[in-house]
């Protein structure tokens, strides 16, 4: 039969074809990978740890004001060993968990509603957006009138932070949905809550991430204000905290000690948990050159 | 070879076909379709009447503008026309567009579950289903690729698998291989022929290819720009495999493109005293 014949030639042409048209997937040894994203951000903190030895020893400030590298340590190794660090540290990473994860809930509702909902959009939109240009540390003393120095009154100033940042991700995910997906929806069937579940959401996904992440660094920004300044016995010992004691006792090296843990768990975070998620989704989503 | 040519030069009206014994797939009764409200400007879609046959496969040809994407939202159900009547009585219409579009977050076998899945197909049946849709369209294996990783052709035939995965009986296709390189596209015209004949569904493609519209289509039609009407019908009547570069599908082709061009220089005419009441 001669149109069978033409059919397994279109089979073998196809194969063909796809043979030739698929891009070479190249993949870089673990190795290679390493050295590119490990070696240069190494080299940085190597160079900036030299500068600051050559600054102390260069006496150009007494150094109870530019405390040396390893008095910095000796603050933190004390410190550790009395067990503040540690405490200090799961109860700021704790806070910002739990603000964090009330901030999404509360965020992603907003979102939706602002993304759903022209009249919402239009009657709150311009707020939420001025929300998140506020620094939240405005909030910190209006927190402490209406709840007291307590958990509530951090938990506050964090939310106020993170949840318009969420929010305005999520809407701005929403909103660059491409068309053609929404269509296709419809087409393939997709009205109401389907089409929000299956094409709106996961189209709008690294929107929303960027928001989440955006959300993440303002919670943990808000938290070390609010801990700051919300200083009180009844907290115990939290990140903020320690600052706030380094300054007490006018001990710079307790500061700077604080500095870094802040800035360590805030980049730990970024590179633990974010960033591979945003890698993998974007990634598999063909948005980034596998070899840059 | 011969070429049944129904219609009349001078004027719109087209005689309507009388369609073979085939109930009808498609019907659209005087349908008007205008964007503006005033009435200002012509309108996209003016007093159309088209009939397509179960298991015929139609091409719609014209220049841009002549509405040829608007009367298959119609079709599709994207949306309702101004006055007039669109039915499908066969039931279900898929549509594929001229990028692929599929979800990007899914695998290309993802996506053609996706839409076994929004047909109320269950989930055990799903996965296999999927399988033996990509394989009909020779695309077995593929099943967990991402759609980046796809070729062009690969990802409109996954279109496509999505497309037949909705069980639709009609297909409509909006120059779903405009922008492909002219191999696939010539590969991917014998697919398509080959899948319509299998599954016996009933075609509408929308091209701006003459050659590929008489390469595929047992009647061609086309349509005149602003306001978009039907000009002209052209029953392809080639036996057996066609490829695009035969003679028959030149000559045939050679013809329309002049009407084709008579049609657009119309609008040189008619443009600059916007009026154009000559």
């Amino acid at each position: 039969m001669s149109s069978t014949t033409q059919y397994d030639d279109v089979a073998s042409l196809e194969a063909g074809l796809d043979a030739l048209d698929t891009p070479a997937r190249t993949s870089e040894s673990w190795g290679t990978s390493l050295r590119r994203s490990v070696l240069p951000p190494v080299v940085a903190i190597l160079f900036f740890g030299l500068v600051w030895v050559v600054v102390v020893a260069l006496h150009v400030k007494p150094t109870y004001v530019v405390p040396a590298p390893s008095e910095v340590w000796s603050t933190f190794t004390d410190y550790w060993a009395q067990g503040a660090v540690q405490e200090a540290v799961w109860n700021s990473l704790r806070r910002a968990f739990v603000g964090f994860a009330v901030s999404v809930v509360i965020g992603t509702a907003l979102g939706l509603l602002l993304a759903q909902f022209r009249f919402v959009r239009t009657a709150v939109g311009p707020l939420v957006t001025g929300l998140q240009s506020l620094p939240s540390v405005a909030w910190v003393p209006a927190a402490i009138i209406w709840f007291g120095l307590s958990d509530a009154a951090i938990y506050t100033v964090v939310l106020l932070g993170a949840v318009p940042s969420i929010a305005n991700g999520l809407l701005a995910g929403v909103q660059q949905v491409p068309p053609i997906y929404l269509r296709v929806g419809r087409v393939l069937g997709a009205r109401g809550w389907a089409s929000i579940r299956y094409v709106v959401l996961p189209a709008a996904m690294p929107g929303y991430l960027a928001g989440l992440r955006q959300g993440w660094a303002f919670a943990w920004r808000s938290l070390m204000a609010a801990e700051l300044i919300t200083f009180s016995p009844a907290l115990g010992t939290s990140l903020g905290q320690l600052l706030q004691t380094g300054r007490e006792l006018s001990d710079m090296s307790l500061v700077v000690a604080a500095i870094l843990l802040i800035l360590v768990v805030g980049v730990g975070i970024e590179l633990l948990v974010f960033s591979p998620v945003e890698r993998r989704l974007l990634r598999s989503r063909g948005l980034t050159g596998s070899s840059t | 070879m011969t070429l049944a040519t129904v219609g009349d030069e001078q004027q719109w009206a087209v005689p309507d076909v009388p369609t073979p014994s085939r109930p009808a797939a498609i019907e659209l009764d005087r349908v008007t379709m205008r964007f503006d409200r005033d009435g200002a400007r012509p309108a996209v879609l003016q007093d159309v009447s088209l009939t397509v046959a179960e298991g015929e496969f139609v091409s719609l040809l014209g220049a841009s503008g002549c509405g040829k994407s608007t009367l298959l939202s119609l079709v599709a159900g994207l949306g309702s026309p101004t006055s007039g009547t669109v039915t499908t009585p066969v039931g279900r219409t898929a549509l594929m567009f001229q990028e692929s579009a599929l979800f990007p977050w899914l695998t290309a076998g993802q996506n053609v579950e996706l839409a076994l899945r929004l047909r109320g197909v269950p989930r055990r049946e799903r996965g296999p289903e999927a399988e033996r849709l990509l394989e009909s369209v020779h695309l077995g294996g593929q099943h967990g690729a991402r759609v980046h990783e796809l070729s062009g052709g690969m990802r409109q035939r996954v279109a496509l698998a999505r497309a037949l995965a909705q069980d639709a009986r009609i297909l409509l296709m909006d120059e779903p291989f405009a922008a492909l390189d002219a191999i696939t596209r010539d590969v991917l015209h014998d697919e398509l022929t080959r899948v319509w004949q299998e599954n016996g569904l009933t075609v509408v493609f929308v091209t701006h290819n003459v050659r590929e519209a008489v390469r595929l289509g047992q009647r061609v039609e086309l349509m005149s720009s602003r306001p978009g009407r039907f000009v002209r019908r052209w029953l392809v009547d080639i036996e057996g495999p066609r490829r695009i570069e035969s003679a028959e599908v030149a000559d045939l082709s050679r013809e329309i493109t002049d009407d084709l061009r008579r049609e657009i220089r119309r609008h040189a005419v008619a443009t600059p005293d916007a009026g154009g009441t000559t």
